[in-house]
């Protein structure tokens, strides 16, 4: 992990460290490995509907969430729901640091002006959007609706499913802002020039040299995306929809969350756990790999 | 340089985009609930500003929904990310400096039980970690808020990267002196770890203050809840009848903390936010 220090270069004792590590790995051991090891275990377990006996079912939990037609329709909702919110969030972040990265003045004015919304709550921002589109307050969904479309997110699914990518991307935008535009910055000039003086459009230009050089930067940005949209957008779906109307906006991470607290199935809830685990170590992996292959500056 | 004006347009474009929720909240603040009701938000500002707001803060607006007290709530919230991103900081400082400065048994394994808990983010074990809490008698306290929170690797990392950017030579310089590795710590470390603090504070300042389904699900007792949950509670079905004046005013109060602390330390949080990330 890290290249070989010589011992005078280091502290000796064996205690000392370990007491250093303590409060980490008190908290880690708490708060990490035993609800990780619990959720685990209860996957493997069915509760009677009292909750007074549970048995060991195996693998059963897993397979009947994998057959669940109704958690099916979650897992398709949840890509469809995070392709959107990654998509949108990455193309518009993409578009406004090229603008951005140009040669103009007031540049870092702008740059201010958009990066704030980093920190507003995916809840807040759900918020927001809630006042601008409601059906009978809000400016924007009056207006819809006196133009002759029947607009009510509370009522049609897809409208719902519409007005929490929006928001949800609106939030993540600023994010990746920050990081295209410290990519396009760490571009030399020189390679730009020289692409300039062979006569290549610009167009041609950001293709061929700029946007593979971006292309680390842009799938670090897309994983780090999708996590965002499986998991941090529960507070954007919370606030607005309730994962309604119907199911139209239940993601998985919403699921579990109604499987466990408001259903309490735990066993299938602790299964849903497992699997999103696994799809988020899954990412992880996949992001280590890509990253050691394939990126040269 | 032909296509400049193209790029203000666009950016002064997603400007707009990005700023024109806020203004309509902030105008929705200063309005009273029966005019947002019918459905006639005006485009500009009304004259009860201050009254919606003193109301949101004292919890007291007239209507049928009674909010806790934005103050409280705020409160609440400060404590909670304050405490988040200080405990983070500190483990993470003295996790980090064991892993770097010392070579002893284990230390490879105390290394990969940290790591590996990047992967997994509080949602995913969300109700296990709830159940532990129910085992711990944590939950309606402040301590089963906050200290679940700060088991992360991100900072670890962060520190671990920076350490070994420090001159190993001071380490030999430090024992010649006759210090101590404590001493090491508090006298070189720490200074020169200033700004990577500053860069990191900024970024757990806001990831404290912005959580939502940790503290929805462990906070019943309503004194002790955080204001970004507190504003959706008032929300409820979002029915038009709502006193939405009062909420706009709690939405904004939610807003202005983080994003004053993105703003005015702006070079810190790219900092930050970058070098956490990498």
């Amino acid at each position: 992990m890290s290249r070989p220090a010589p011992a005078s270069h280091l502290f000796r004792g064996t205690a000392l460290p370990w007491l250093l590590l303590l409060p980490q790995l008190v908290i880690t051991a708490l708060f990490f490995f035993w609800p990780a090891g619990q959720a685990v275990w209860q996957s493997l377990l069915r509760e009677d509907a009292f909750g007074l006996r549970s048995e060991f079912v195996g693998l059963e939990n897993f397979a009947d969430v994998l057959a669940d037609p109704t958690w099916l329709a979650a897992f398709g909702r949840t890509l469809l729901f995070s392709g959107s919110v990654a998509s949108l969030a990455l193309v518009s972040a993409l578009f406004l640091a090229v603008q951005a990265d140009r040669n103009i003045r007031g540049a870092s004015v702008f740059k201010t002006l958009l990066i704030w919304p980093y920190a507003v709550a995916p809840a807040v921002a759900a918020v927001l959007w809630l006042f601008m589109f409601h059906p009978n307050i809000g400016i924007f969904g009056r207006m819809l609706n006196a133009a002759g479309i029947a607009w009510d997110y509370k009522l049609n699914g897809d409208q719902a499913m519409l007005l929490v990518i929006v928001a949800s991307a609106w939030k993540q935008v600023s994010y990746n802002f920050i990081f295209f535009l410290a990519g396009l910055q760490s571009i030399p000039k020189s390679v730009l020039e020289a692409a300039a003086i062979d006569g290549a459009s610009p167009r041609y230009r950001f293709w061929t040299v700029v946007f593979p050089l971006l292309s680390p930067t842009a799938f670090f940005l897309l994983v780090v995306n999708l996590v965002y949209a499986f998991f941090d957008t529960f507070g954007v779906i919370h606030a607005l929809t309730q994962g309604g109307p119907g199911k139209a906006t239940e993601t998985l991470i919403y699921r579990v969350y109604t499987d466990g607290v408001v259903n309490l199935n735990l066993g299938s809830s602790a299964a849903q756990s497992v699997i999103l685990m696994v799809l988020v170590v899954g990412l992880t992996f996949m992001q280590f790999r890509y990253v050691e292959r394939r990126v040269h500056y | 340089m032909r296509r400049t004006p193209m790029a203000y347009l666009w950016l002064t474009l997603g400007v707009l985009v990005f700023a024109f929720p806020i203004y309509m909240t902030l105008i929705g603040s200063t309005h009273d609930a029966s005019t947002i009701g019918r459905g006639d938000v005006p485009l500009l500002p009304g004259p009860l500003g201050g009254e919606n707001y003193a109301n949101a803060w004292n919890g007291t607006g007239g209507g049928r929904i009674q909010g806790q007290p934005a103050g409280l709530m705020l409160a609440n919230s400060l404590i909670m990310a304050l405490c988040i991103a200080a405990g983070k900081i500190a483990i993470s400082l003295l996790s980090a400096f064991a892993v770097v400065y010392f070579r002893f048994p284990g230390r490879m394994l105390a290394f990969w039980l940290i790591f590996i808990t990047l992967m997994l983010p509080v949602e995913v074990r969300i109700i296990p970690t709830f159940q532990v809490m129910v085992d711990l008698s944590l939950t309606n306290s402040r301590a089963g808020l906050i200290v679940p929170l700060m088991a992360s690797a991100t900072a670890t990392l962060l520190f671990r990267q920076f350490f070994l950017t420090i001159p190993r030579e001071y380490v030999e310089a430090a024992k010649v002196d006759g210090a101590g590795p404590l001493r090491f710590f508090r006298d070189v470390v720490l200074p020169l770890s200033v700004t990577n603090i500053a860069a990191l504070f900024v970024i757990l300042f806001i990831y404290g203050w912005n959580q939502y389904l940790w503290p929805l699900l462990i906070i019943n007792e309503r004194s002790l809840e955080t204001i970004v949950v507190g504003l959706t509670k008032m929300i409820g079905t979002g029915d038009s009848q709502n006193e939405w004046n009062i909420i706009m005013a709690t939405a904004v109060m939610a807003m202005l903390p983080p994003v004053a602390v993105v703003v005015l330390m702006q070079r810190w949080f790219i900092k930050g936010l970058t070098e956490t990330e990498k």
